[in-house]
């Protein structure tokens, strides 16, 4: 059996064994919704249909429902798309990249991580779709053959590679979630006692049977999949930064750029997968599984990441100075001393100040202040991304066509149908799906289960 | 407990005396190349500066004409050869320097990070990495020595430090470089280096400190100082992040005034990261090779690799992201870093790239080979090499021009730093058992298997 040194806090609490891990788990999908879920279903539906209604009206009429202009041809519709990529991001690193690092407390959360990436990216996905504005010809950004019309996409844009990025990101992502949902469709196939369940889940389980062979494929093809999706991670907010960075605009032509939109991306997505797993944890009375101290490790790596990102602030702000550059330096006065400084200094706010009171163990251990935290962080990720677009375009090098942006009410219900629809598909989700791999949990529960831990010290057997 | 043979003591001694020999004739033999032949070979260089202008931008007429957003100032040409022949030498040095400094800052970088991450499986190698450590005081010092020596115009590796190249009646005033002066002027640079002297050496004090109290008490207090080295770590990883971004303009960026980059400082930190970690390794199979650290198996060789291999790749990732959008927008005040590297540099430029990402991709990727010595011994040297081109494309085109070349004496310079190195770093090792005691991961480290 693997050992672990007595120093390490158990991540799974209370005197456990395998069975109770079982029933504990599958019972949210077992039992009745309690009343808060049917509360969040009804508004989450309401805030998607209301977005529906909003995209069906921009399709209808076309992109000028929206608040762009000429000089701010891209604004609210990208920055939700990257806030949305970015969001994405969590649910790999945690599954993939603390995978490699053998990090144990990912297991009680990497399932509903993982769910939350496919669900963003579905949702970020909607806005380069729409902002199309003929949707139905959406094929085109794919190189298809010339029989569809002459017309081929551009390999030299990144906006091509971000085509092939984000779905590669997607397929992938889908894939790793999907291998390890295996085991515990099955557990919930030997459960289900209504034939129409046990006949669904048996069909989703793939036949799994739990036999050694299946066991050694099957953390095979985890660490494969590991191994392709810790570079995807880094990949495809490289390839989004890019998008702005292989251009010549001030403000979107940085070096820095790559490196800083993954670590906003990892600290805007822990913040998400906090947002939800509070909420969850709640919900569904996970409380021994989603501890205090697994909020505490994520915690840490807001702080970790948003520091990263308030470096990257600093130094941009540096270079700009240092560089010489009269547009550079404009650019960078401008965002926080012009008409968006408000939008800056929001983003400065909870970007850089706000994690940094993660320091403090009290507070990173307080769900409360976590839970407002979290939230705080995915309003600070939005503002920079609106931030970059919008300050960076709307004075260009041309003081005659200096403009503003704002949104209309279309794109405000836009975004809001799809933070609606993020939440009704989650939300589905953890009626259907067992939102902890426990599967993988089992594996440490000897290792790092409370009772087991304590049993272990007591016999001094380190 | 390991000791430091006489055989390798020689062999360290030998290193250092190779050094020695290198520097005395690195500085005797340009100099006399400069003084005899100055006219000649100003001469000569007039004509290859012109060659590289044309190169850079296409037209000679444009050179001049945007004479604001070039490095080479062609208005005096000779004057600034002599200022690469006089470099030269200094360069040389300077690339050795930072390599071996990157190394031991490296390791300290990842000291602390065991401490911060919480690290169970590397306790068996820990005293590796603050023997390495204790090193980094010679290398920073000497850099905080050879900027005072630029201050007072004996080299001219930072070409800010050019005299009247700030002042607006001098001939050689630089209206760009005079608007840095805010950050780039003696006092401030020199004072900020020794800020970063004194944040990192300290560190590596403090780390080395506890962990030897460790190896003396009881078990309660090795976990007591380990909590203590865990606040220890958050402390210094926050002086870190921001003085090591800062040391790589300082030192670095700075050579080449006019250009900036954004990410040049988490470049510089993947570069010397990846190699510590080699040097680590390298160490780590040395100790074994000689019959010490026997609780050291073929996992934690595994991990080890892991960590050369996938730093490699994040190396190769901000090298990309840098040369690419640097590339792709074709900005000239930006992009003439990369035309003299290309045009000139093209040789170290590409071998470095090579070693440092395809080597390792190929040889590192599967299990097997990690947990094979030679092959890591093999891929890491090559790792080390391509490290040391990377510190030398970075370091020589804005010092030495095309004046540049490849040879015995880089080579010497380079053993006699290893020979110091190896000296400090096994000296240190001896003082203290190979595996801390008491250290409350270290059955987790010694029960290692994956």
């Amino acid at each position: 059996m693997h050992y672990e040194s007595h120093i390490r806090e158990p991540l799974i609490l209370g005197d456990k064994n395998y069975h109770d891990v079982t029933v504990e788990v599958a019972r949210p999908i077992e039992t009745a919704p309690p009343r808060s879920w049917w509360i969040a279903f009804s508004i989450s539906l309401l805030l998607f249909l209301w977005g529906v209604g909003n995209i069906l009206y921009t399709i209808g009429t076309g992109i000028g429902t929206w608040g762009l202009n000429k000089t701010v041809g891209w604004a609210w519709d990208i920055t939700n798309f990257v806030w949305w990529v970015g969001i994405g991001h969590a649910g790999t690193l945690i599954s993939a990249v603390l995978l490699l690092f053998r990090q144990k407390w990912r297991m009680s959360i990497n399932r509903s991580a993982e769910a939350m990436t496919i669900f963003s990216v579905i949702q970020a996905a909607l806005f380069p779709g729409i902002h199309m504005g003929r949707i139905w010809l959406a094929y085109f950004v794919f190189p298809i053959p010339n029989q569809f019309g002459s017309l081929w996409v551009n390999f030299n844009s990144p906006l091509l590679w971000d085509v092939f990025a984000i779905s590669t990101y997607f397929s992938v992502s889908v894939v790793f979630w999907y291998v390890g949902l295996i085991p515990d469709f099955a557990m919930l196939r030997d459960r289900a006692i209504k034939p129409v369940q046990k006949h669904v889940y048996s069909i989703l389980s793939f036949g799994w049977g739990g036999k050694a062979k299946h066991w050694q494929r099957f953390e095979e093809v985890s660490l494969v999949l590991a191994g392709l999706a810790t570079p995807l991670v880094l990949s495809v907010h490289t390839i989004v930064s890019m998008d702005f960075a292989t251009s010549v605009i001030p403000g979107w032509h940085t070096t820095i750029f790559p490196p800083y939109f993954v670590a906003g991306a990892i600290f805007s997505g822990f913040a998400m997968v906090q947002t939800l797993l509070i909420i969850m944890r709640k919900m569904f009375r996970m409380e021994h599984y989603i501890t205090i101290q697994h909020i505490e490790m994520m915690n840490i790596v807001i702080m970790l990441t948003g520091s990263i990102v308030g470096v990257a602030y600093i130094t941009e702000l540096f270079i700009a100075w240092y560089s010489g550059v009269e547009y550079e330096q404009y650019a960078f006065l401008n965002r926080a001393t012009g008409p968006y400084a408000w939008a800056y200094w929001s983003m400065m706010t909870c970007n850089v100040f706000s994690p940094q009171l993660m320091w403090v163990k009290k507070w990173r251990t307080n769900i409360m202040f976590t839970f407002i935290i979290s939230i705080v962080v995915n309003i600070g990720m939005w503002f920079e991304r609106f931030v970059i677009i919008v300050t960076s375009l709307h004075r260009d090098y041309l003081p005659s066509s200096w403009t503003m942006f704002s949104p209309t009410f279309v794109d405000i219900g836009i975004y809001l149908g799809t933070i609606g629809f993020f939440f009704v598909l989650f939300l589905l989700y953890a009626r259907t799906f067992p939102v902890i791999a426990q599967a993988e949990l089992k594996t440490i529960l000897k290792s790092s289960g409370e009772s087991q831990k304590k049993h272990h010290t007591e016999d001094g057997h380190h | 407990m390991f000791v430091f043979s006489a055989k390798a003591k020689r062999f360290s001694l030998i290193l250092m005396a190779v050094g020695v020999i290198s520097l005395i004739l690195n500085f005797t033999m340009s100099e006399g190349v400069s003084h005899e032949d100055v006219t000649h070979i100003t001469s000569h260089e007039e004509h290859s500066q012109a060659v590289v202008g044309e190169h850079a931008t296409g037209h000679s007429e444009d050179q001049h004409a945007s004479n604001d957003h070039h490095e080479t100032s062609s208005h005096d040409v000779g004057h600034d050869n002599h200022h690469q022949l006089v470099n030269k030498p200094w360069s040389r040095l300077f690339v050795n320097i930072f390599f071996f400094m990157a190394i031991s800052l490296g390791a300290l970088f990842f000291l602390s990070i065991q401490y911060a991450a919480q690290v169970g499986w590397s306790v068996v190698v820990l005293r590796i990495m603050e023997a390495m450590s204790q090193f980094l005081i010679i290398p920073v010092l000497l850099i905080i020595g050879l900027s005072i020596l630029g201050v007072f115009h004996v080299h001219h590796l930072w070409h800010w430090m050019a005299e009247g190249i700030m002042d607006p009646e001098s001939p050689a005033y630089d209206s760009i470089i005079a608007g840095k002066q805010g950050y780039l002027n003696p006092g401030f640079f020199i004072t900020r280096s020794v800020v970063y002297l004194l944040i990192w050496v300290l560190g590596a004090k403090l780390f080395r400190k506890y962990s030897l109290q460790a190896d003396t008490g009881s078990k309660e207090e090795g976990a007591a100082l380990w909590s203590k080295k865990r606040t220890l770590s958050a402390v210094f990883l926050v002086l870190f992040a921001v003085s090591s971004s800062m040391m790589a303009w300082d030192w670095i960026m700075s050579i080449d005034t006019h250009w900036f980059s954004t990410l040049f400082g988490w470049y510089t930190f993947a570069g010397l990261f990846v190699s510590a970690l080699t040097v680590i390794t390298l160490i780590a199979i040395y100790l074994k090779m000689n019959g010490y650290l026997p609780e050291l198996n073929h996992s934690h060789l595994q991990d080890l690799g892991k960590f050369m291999f996938a730093f490699s790749v994040f190396w190769t990732y901000l090298w990309f992201s840098q040369y690419m959008l640097i590339w792709y927008s074709n900005i000239p005040e930006e992009v003439t870093y990369y035309l003299i590297r290309f045009k000139e540099y093209k040789g170290p430029f590409m071998t470095a790239l090579a070693l440092n990402f395809l080597f390792p991709i190929l040889v590192m990727m599967s299990r097997d080979s990690k947990r094979n010595m030679y092959f890591v011994i093999t891929a890491g040297i090559a790792i080390l090499a391509g490290h040391w081109l990377d510190h030398f494309v970075m370091i020589m085109p804005g010092t030495v021009g095309v004046e540049w070349s490849i040879g015995l004496i880089d080579l010497g310079i380079f053993c006699g730093f290893m020979g110091l190195f190896i000296w400090v770093v096994f000296s240190s090792l001896a003082k203290a058992a190979l595996v801390p005691k008491n250290h409350p991961m270290l059955t987790e480290s010694k029960l290692h298997h994956i």
